[in-house]
Formats: C-alpha cells, sequence, structure tokens
C-alpha cells in the first residue's frame, strides 16, 4: 500500500467527489474529515441547508441502508452518527439563521423501568440524520414526561423504546393516557426495541412499530407526509 | 471441589434449565417498570413459586430472579447500593428451593447486561463494569449460588468484563449472548465470533450458548453455529416461546408447548447439553421438554430447511457466518494521520 496514492486532500477534491467521499467518511465515522468537508462546502458557498440533506443525510442514508440489511452493526452506526453530529454542530446555528424548512420534531425516550438505550439513541441520531429535530428525554420515562414534553416542544412524533418485556407494555399506558387526554391523533406515536414486533404496535394503538433506527426514519418521513397532505387537503 | 454443575454434565447428557422470569412474574402481578429484583425481599413468596415452579416441571437448573440487580440498572430506582444485598437474597432463596428438590437441582445466579455501552463506542470503561459484575458476583456468592450465570450480551467487552469480574470473585459460570439482529448480537458478533472470544477468556465458562433473541428457528441456527466450530464445551440454547402478542392488555407468547417440546428435541440434535426457555417459556412448556428429552431419542444434526419446517423461518436470509454474508459498501482507502 502507498501511502502517497492514499492521502485524500478533501480541499483539492471537486463537489461532486467531496460529496462522495464524505459519505465514504461518515461510514468510517470519521469525525473530524466530516467537519473538514462541512467547512469547505461552506466556503464554496453552498446552502447550509444543501450540506446537510446533500453530504450528511445522503450518507447517513447509505449507513442507515446498510445497517437495515446487516451489514453495519451498532457499533459502527454509532461511530457514523458521531461523525454526523460534529457536521450537525458546525451546520445547526446556520441552518437556524437562514431559516431553512424544518422537517419535523420527535419527543423520544425509553419507557418506565427501561435503562436499555442504545436503540433509542440510534433512533434519535438517525433522525437527526435525516433532518428531524429531536428532543431526548432520556431513560425510564413516565407517562407525563413524554406528554408534558411533546405539548411544550410543539412535537410532531412521539418515539417510545423498549428492550425488556417487564418494560414494553408500559408504552400502552402512555397511548392509553394520550387517548384519554383527547390528544392521541395529535401526534404520531412510533415504538420500537428488541422485542416487539408489528402485531404489538398494532395492539397497544402505536401508528407504528420500527424494526431498526433505518425503518424508523422512513416511517417518520412518510407519516410526515402524509399529515401535510392532510392538511392540505382541509 | 468440581462444581455441581460440571458433575452433573459428567453424568448425563443433557440437562435442562428453566423458562421465562419476566413472563412468570408478570402473571404474579409485577407492573411494567417495576424492578423484579426487589420482589426477592417484598415478595418472597412469589418468588419462591417462580423458582418452585420450574424445579417441579422437571428442572435440573433454574436462574435466580436477580438478572437486572447491578449498581447501573438499580440506579435506575434510586437503589444502586442494593445490588449485593438483592443479589444475595435471590440466591438465599434459590438455595432453599433446591434443597428441598430431593434430587441434584443447579441454583444459577442470574446476571445480566448493565444496559450501559462500554468504551471506546460508549461511556462505560472497562475497570467500572468489572467492579459492577463482582459485585453482583459476590452476592450471589454470599447467598449460595452453585454457578454464575450470565446472560442475554450483545457486546464482546462486556462479556469480557463479566468474566473478570466472575474472577475476582472466585465462582464458575456459564455465559449466554442474544443473538437477535440479523443473526449476530446486537454488536454485529456472530456465533462463530462468540466460541472464539470464549475461548480467549482466561476463565473460561464451563457452558456458554444463547438466550432469548428472535424466535426458536434463530436460535438454534446459532447453535448450529457453535457447533460448527468443533467446540467441546458444553452449548446452552435458552430460547423465546414464540414471539410476544399482546392480547387482552397482557403479553403472550405464541410458541405452545408442543412446539417448544419440538424446539427442545430439535437444540439436542443441534449439538446443545443445557436445554430451556426464556421470554414466555412457562412450567407447562417446560413439562412438555422435559418429557420430550427423556422419551425421545437423540437425532441426526438437522438442517436449516428442517429447522424451518418443524419450528418456522428465519429472521433473516443468513447470520453472518459463511461466505453468503452480505458485504459493505466499497470506500476508497484513506491514510489517517
Amino acid at each position: 500500500m502507498s501511502e502517497e496514492e492514499d492521502e485524500i486532500i478533501l480541499s483539492e477534491l471537486d463537489d461532486n467527489d467531496l460529496v462522495q467521499q464524505m459519505f465514504d467518511d461518515l461510514y468510517d465515522g470519521l469525525k473530524e474529515e466530516i467537519e473538514e468537508g462541512v467547512n469547505i462546502l461552506l466556503e464554496r458557498n453552498w446552502e447550509p441547508y444543501r450540506i446537510l440533506t446533500e453530504a450528511l443525510v445522503g450518507g447517513m442514508t447509505i449507513v442507515g441502508r446498510d445497517f437495515r440489511d446487516g451489514i453495519l452493526f451498532v457499533p459502527e452506526v454509532l461511530l457514523a452518527a458521531n461523525a454526523m453530529k460534529g457536521g450537525m454542530a458546525i451546520l445547526k446555528p446556520l441552518l437556524i439563521e437562514t431559516g431553512a424548512p424544518r422537517v419535523g420534531k420527535m419527543v423520544i425516550g425509553t419507557v418506565k423501568g427501561d435503562i436499555h438505550d442504545i436503540g433509542k439513541n440510534l433512533v434519535g441520531m438517525m433522525m437527526e440524520g435525516a433532518g428531524f429535530e429531536v428532543v431526548d428525554l432520556g431513560i425510564n420515562n413516565a407517562v407525563d414526561a413524554y406528554i408534558d414534553t411533546a405539548k411544550s416542544e410543539g412535537a410532531d412524533i412521539v418515539g417510545m423504546s423498549a428492550l425488556l418485556t417487564t418494560t414494553m407494555p408500559y408504552m400502552k399506558v402512555v397511548i392509553d393516557t394520550m387517548v384519554e387526554q383527547g390528544i392521541r391523533d395529535d401526534y404520531i406515536v412510533l415504538v420500537g426495541g428488541a422485542p416487539l414486533n408489528e402485531e404489538f404496535g398494532r395492539a397497544i394503538g402505536a401508528d407504528a412499530y420500527c424494526r431498526d433506527a433505518a425503518v424508523a426514519v422512513e416511517t417518520a418521513k412518510e407519516f410526515i407526509a402524509r399529515k401535510h397532505n392532510q392538511m392540505a387537503a382541509g | 471441589m468440581t462444581n455441581p454443575l460440571t458433575k452433573l454434565l459428567s453424568e448425563r447428557d443433557w440437562l435442562m434449565t428453566d423458562g421465562a422470569t419476566g413472563t412468570n412474574l408478570f402473571n404474579m402481578g409485577l407492573e411494567s417498570g417495576e424492578p423484579p429484583e426487589f420482589w426477592n425481599v417484598d415478595e418472597r413468596a412469589k418468588i419462591v413459586s417462580l423458582y418452585k415452579g420450574a424445579v417441579d416441571a422437571g428442572s435440573d437448573i433454574f436462574l435466580t430472579n436477580s438478572f437486572g440487580a447491578n449498581a447501573s440498572r438499580l440506579k435506575l430506582h434510586k437503589a444502586e447500593d442494593r445490588a449485593f444485598e438483592l443479589s444475595r437474597i435471590s440466591a438465599e432463596i434459590g438455595r432453599e428451593i433446591a434443597d428441598q428438590a430431593g434430587r441434584t437441582v443447579i441454583v444459577a445466579g442470574s446476571v445480566g447486561p448493565t444496559g450501559a455501552i462500554m468504551k471506546p463506542v460508549g461511556d462505560l470503561g472497562h475497570a467500572e463494569a468489572v467492579a459492577m459484575f463482582e459485585e453482583t458476583a459476590k452476592g450471589l456468592k454470599a447467598g449460595g449460588a452453585d454457578v454464575l450465570w450470565l446472560e442475554t450480551i450483545s457486546a464482546p467487552e462486556e462479556f469480557r468484563a463479566a468474566a473478570e469480574g466472575f474472577a475476582n470473585a472466585e465462582m464458575d459460570w456459564c455465559g449466554t449472548m442474544s443473538f437477535d439482529t440479523a443473526g449476530r448480537t446486537m454488536m454485529g458478533l456472530t456465533s462463530a465470533d462468540m466460541v472464539q472470544l470464549v475461548e480467549s477468556l482466561p476463565n473460561p465458562p464451563i457452558g456458554f450458548g444463547a438466550n432469548c433473541g428472535v424466535g426458536a428457528s434463530d436460535l438454534l441456527r446459532t447453535v448450529l453455529g457453535f457447533s460448527a466450530q468443533g467446540t467441546e464445551r458444553p452449548i446452552i440454547a435458552k430460547g423465546n416461546a414464540g414471539i410476544p402478542k399482546f392480547i387482552e392488555g397482557h403479553i403472550h407468547y405464541d410458541g405452545t408447548p408442543d412446539l417448544m417440546a419440538e424446539y427442545a428435541i430439535l437444540a439436542r440434535d443441534c449439538g446443545a447439553r443445557i436445554i430451556g426457555g426464556c421470554c414466555g417459556t412457562m412450567p407447562e412448556h417446560l413439562r412438555a421438554m422435559r418429557e420430550a428429552l427423556e422419551t425421545r431419542p437423540k437425532g441426526q444434526r438437522p438442517s436449516l430447511e428442517i429447522i424451518t419446517e418443524k419450528l418456522g423461518g428465519f429472521s433473516s436470509d443468513n447470520d453472518g457466518t459463511g461466505a453468503d454474508k452480505p458485504a459493505a459498501r466499497p470506500r476508497r482507502r484513506r491514510a489517517r494521520g
């Protein structure tokens, strides 16, 4: 292996090659390289929103797809998400400044009694990777934490995660309370976690069960689009 | 002194473990989100009944109610200082039940994951994890557990940390991981990887294997993966009783006792010597499994087709072993300075 051939100078790549290289670097979880790529694109007068969607979201879509297909696993995805976060930290203030379009807002947390936040973190990161705003409630959330935060944040989506058979039924408690308060239809409710399945999601009254973080992103986009269509229709 | 589990393994071709802890406790009134380990003190009679359910159904080994009795998980309930105590009491109750059984029954001290991700990807350091596992292990030892039983682990780092904690507590152990993501653990470990991991430890477990995961079929594919490595170490199969369904406010697993009996036979044919259930496995399942193991002869190692035919399909096309595993995206190599 020749060192010289392997050396890649990001600033010498044209826009197209640079974005392709950023896809590779996100895939390999190289945070500094992603930050450098974002800064170069900004210097080249790319709109922050364009950098987000074309370079970062584009790259994370590939990561999400390979995660869904059992090619990448949690450690690689966490590293990729961490690299993405580095790029987002640069873009976030600029996105607000330039009034970039809002994709949607999600409140997410593991349910009461459940400490296992790996899946929840992955979903949060991939949702951010897809341009959503994410309010992370952390672990061990009682029904009030979900509902109060969803209201105060004006969220579109409530996401609940559970890894244990002893904690997954609590999701129904949250949904039942939303129904009682007459606010169930104000939110898209997505659930996930290793012991769950589609049928369980339906039985407890969630809008959808999401098998993994990549599916969560696809599902969220679909529901948000549907919501916008409904609003446009009437 | 020879560990009672090692002795039993030298006398018998197969042993049966217990079934579910959570599912059984729910049926006794545990509420979702409540830590089951508190019941060791607050609802002792129900824990006695949990253990007795397994022993009376014919289990040779049962696991203590201490899956979440580590400082990291108990912290959630502001009980991080109770890891030793709750572990000890779970084993004390177990010792009492086992000693009344009238035959050798092994008290296996359950040790579950910390729930945290270890460094470098996560925040939990090795020494910190070792200390937590050691504390739980010492509690279980003080309560009279015969052996420790690490279960539902997905990260190799955490498996190693637990082994070190157990060595510090001078306890023999068994260890299983959950293969729930395309035939691998959540962290990407394959069945073949686990065999290597186990043999690389300075204090390898008495037995190793798989628990929980997706369904009985997937679990047996994993067991076949262990066997294919030519390991001599006893293999453990502890699969779920089917898939969870939510019916009238409760979780039910759709695996019938007959299906679990079929699973137990196939698990033995796949090379497992310690066979039991996990989530959804109730005493009636265990009884059917025991009867099948006692009355039906050991058969040939089954093919994947036979497993599918008898227990249903797999959750993914392959399990990351063999040549047909999917390839990662080709990338330009780069030298990191």
